[in-house]
């Protein structure tokens, strides 16, 4: 059977288990669409909120983040996993005890104001679109690597398959098709690991082998990585950062957006208690570590791989590394694996002094242009994307065809999982918060379900179109979707909660002061809406206030949205009686109930 | 009434001062340990590194998972205790 086969077998294979699972559990009321019933268990909605919470960016792109950036990319790690002890100290047990079915729900009537509601809903929808661009680009590119279609049939296959299971199931289908693309993803991302390991360190467990010895040169695994890297010219692979202010408030950042990103917090919405909000956000951890602890393992070995791939005389024991360096392979003499990926065009290969051999290392570093000057090299002549490096994992490992099609499936599911819980977190905004709420509070269950799918299907085809003719950069997009959620919704709703004193005037004062901040800091360096040649500054570290990166400033929005929101609320008159019975009331789970619609 | 009222609140000053606790070892282990501190630890090897680069890559997020059990599990004996559970 032939590749091509196998993919479409194991993509076809998962995607008919995903809708066979949405039209079983199909929702019958609001409340299964929004909430799911409000029937489900903390572990599977911990597998659930995982499978939700990890997209392409988790599967796809962070392992080749970590591996280019090492030690300094760890921000990722500890942010995006991070965020989660804040959600279950300080916001899930307490929104699942308000018992309503959005977050703008939470905020509209904590602080008694549909303007509050209002810019919540916007919030929640810039946040939200934005990151599902990013997803739909990723599912395409999957697709399209795989089944070998163009991008653009990649894209629209893949909006095809969110909307029929997303509108027809809502959140109870949601929920456990969820389950099952977390078991298909983590299995995808696990055997690969595994077998890598075990054939550079013969420790089975990637997380452990990572901080093993190298068989093939005795000297622990990073050690020899890093010598390996330094010898090209590259940087440390565990050198500690100088701008240690800017790491800081990048993880703070990632963390308080995890916290606040609408679609993750909904999820806690769907538990029958209290109590079980705060399991189920400790066993969203653990589902979320088991691929968070090997993703860094699989970044070292995959770079030590493809370096010893590019100097094989490099891998073993070596004395004297100028030796070692000085034959790298033959062009001719590259693996299969390197040959496929050239044909998408992510490996590129440029034999810059025309000696038939593959000179890969960092000509960017002047100290060490000597160096490479003396050894006869002309410039780096390897380009590798660092997307490639989770999807070309079985290849480089010389695992069977089936892993492929594996990995290629869970890549995919962790794209659409996500997309799916990001359109639910909008649908429900518009038709609940939006048009039940605010527009027309005497729509019907029935209309407000139509609406709700409607809205969805109108979410779909806008970030089709936009994955379609993406602005250009994904990293800066799902930055953003991370600054708006840490800056606006999560400084909202955890002074809802820990505050009786913050009111309307107050908390929609802060949102709008975080909100509109984080945006000024950022287009100024990346451009007005993003717009190339429109930035007021170029965004190199040299001219960032403070040594503060764009990306990082969600963090500094939100403590300008607390000060704000503190401020103003304090100046202006206290919440009435019943606002502060209604903080009162969250703050103890007795007689939560189930989430209702009034 | 009143009972009830200063029950709540004492419910609510235990589970402040517990947040308060785990939140500090959190930044401990991530902001401290595995950023700010990184250079103390230096001197500590594992596996070819130091000890801080273990925990911004690994030992943060062990952490992380030990304290949300630990706090769901200390809630649940204050919602015994106090009377108000579910």
């Amino acid at each position: 059977m032939s590749q091509f086969a196998i993919n479409l077998l194991f993509v076809g294979g998962s995607f008919a288990l995903y809708i066979g699972i949405a039209i079983w559990s199909r929702a019958g009321s609001t409340k299964d669409f929004y909430v799911a019933g409000g029937g489900v268990h903390p572990i599977t909605n911990g597998m659930a909120t995982a499978a939700d919470w990890m997209s392409a960016a988790s599967f796809i792109s962070m392992a080749g983040l970590l591996a280019t950036g090492g030690y300094a990319n760890s921000s990722f790690l500890m942010g995006w996993t991070g965020g989660y002890v804040i959600l279950a100290m300080l916001l899930a047990p307490y929104l699942r005890k308000f018992g309503k079915f959005t977050v703008p729900d939470f905020i509209g009537d904590r602080f008694y104001s549909s303007t509050a509601r209002l810019v919540a809903v916007v919030c929640l929808v810039v946040a939200s679109v934005t990151y599902v661009i990013g997803q739909m680009t990723g599912a395409g590119v999957a697709f399209s690597r795989f089944l070998e279609v163009s991008n653009t049939w990649g894209i629209w296959i893949a909006a095809t398959i969110v909307f029929l299971y997303a509108v027809f199931g809502g959140m109870k289908g949601i929920t456990y098709t969820q389950v099952a693309q977390y078991v298909v993803l983590i299995i995808a991302y696990t055997i690969p690991a595994v077998f890598i390991a075990l054939q550079l360190t013969g420790n089975p467990i990637p997380m452990f082998g990572m901080f093993s010895t190298h068989s093939e040169s005795g000297v622990p695994l990073l050690a020899k990585l890093s010598e390996v890297l330094v010898e090209l010219g590259f940087q440390d692979y565990t050198a500690d950062v100088d701008n240690k202010l800017n790491m800081v408030l990048f993880t703070l950042s990632l963390m308080i957006g995890t916290a606040g990103l609408p679609h993750v917090i909904i999820r806690f919405f769907t538990v029958p208690k209290v109590a079980d909000a705060r399991w189920s956000a400790g066993w969203a951890l653990v589902f979320i570590a088991m691929l968070y602890l090997t993703a860094p393992a699989v970044a070292s070995m995959a770079r030590l791989n493809l370096l010893t791939t590019v100097y094989p005389e490099a891998a073993g024991q070596v004395e004297n590394y100028e030796d070692a360096m000085a034959e790298p392979i033959l062009y001719e003499d590259r693996p299969e694996w390197f040959r496929t990926w050239e044909e998408t065009g992510l490996i590129t290969f440029n034999d810059l002094n025309n000696d038939g051999r593959i000179q890969f290392y960092n000509d960017a570093n002047p100290a060490f242009a000597d160096t490479a000057e003396d050894r006869g090299w002309a410039g780096n002549e390897l380009e590798v994307n660092n997307d490639i490096l989770v999807l070309a994992n079985p290849e480089i490992a010389n695992l069977p065809g089936w892993v492929i099609g594996l990995v290629a499936a869970g890549g995919i599911a962790a794209a659409l999982s996500t997309a799916a819980g990001l359109l639910l977190a909008i649908s429900s905004a518009i038709s609940h918060d939006l048009i039940k709420k605010t527009l027309n509070p005497n729509i019907s269950e029935k209309g407000e379900m139509l609406a709700a799918r409607i809205s969805m299907g109108g979410a779909i085809l806008l970030a089709t179109y936009l994955g379609l003719n993406p602005p250009g950069f994904a990293a800066q997009t799902v930055a953003l979707a991370f600054g708006i959620a840490a800056a606006s919704l999560f400084p909202a709703l955890m002074m809802g909660i820990f505050s009786k004193r913050v009111n309307s005037k107050g908390a929609v004062a802060g949102m709008l002061a975080g909100l509109l901040s984080t945006l000024l800091y950022i287009f100024t360096y990346l451009g007005w809406l993003f717009i190339p040649g429109t930035n007021m500054l170029p965004n190199t570290p040299d001219n960032w206030i403070a040594g503060i990166s764009p990306l990082s400033f969600g963090a500094i929005g939100a403590m300008i949205n607390f000060a704000v929101a503190f401020g103003v609320s304090y100046a202006t008159e206290e919440p009435p009686q019943e606002i502060q019975d209604l903080v009162e009331s969250v703050r103890y789970p007795k007689g939560a109930g189930g989430a209702v619609d009034h | 009434m009143a009972d009830d009222k200063s029950n709540a609140a004492a419910y609510w000053k235990a589970n402040v001062r517990l947040i308060t606790g785990c939140l500090i070892v959190w930044a401990l282990v991530s902001y401290g340990f595995a950023i700010l501190l990184r250079p103390l630890l230096a001197g500590i090897p594992i596996g070819g590194t130091d000890l801080g680069f273990w925990f911004a890559q690994q030992g943060s997020m062990f952490t992380f998972i030990g304290l949300i059990f630990f706090y769901a599990w200390k809630m649940n004996k204050l919602d015994e205790k106090f009377g108000l559970g579910e």
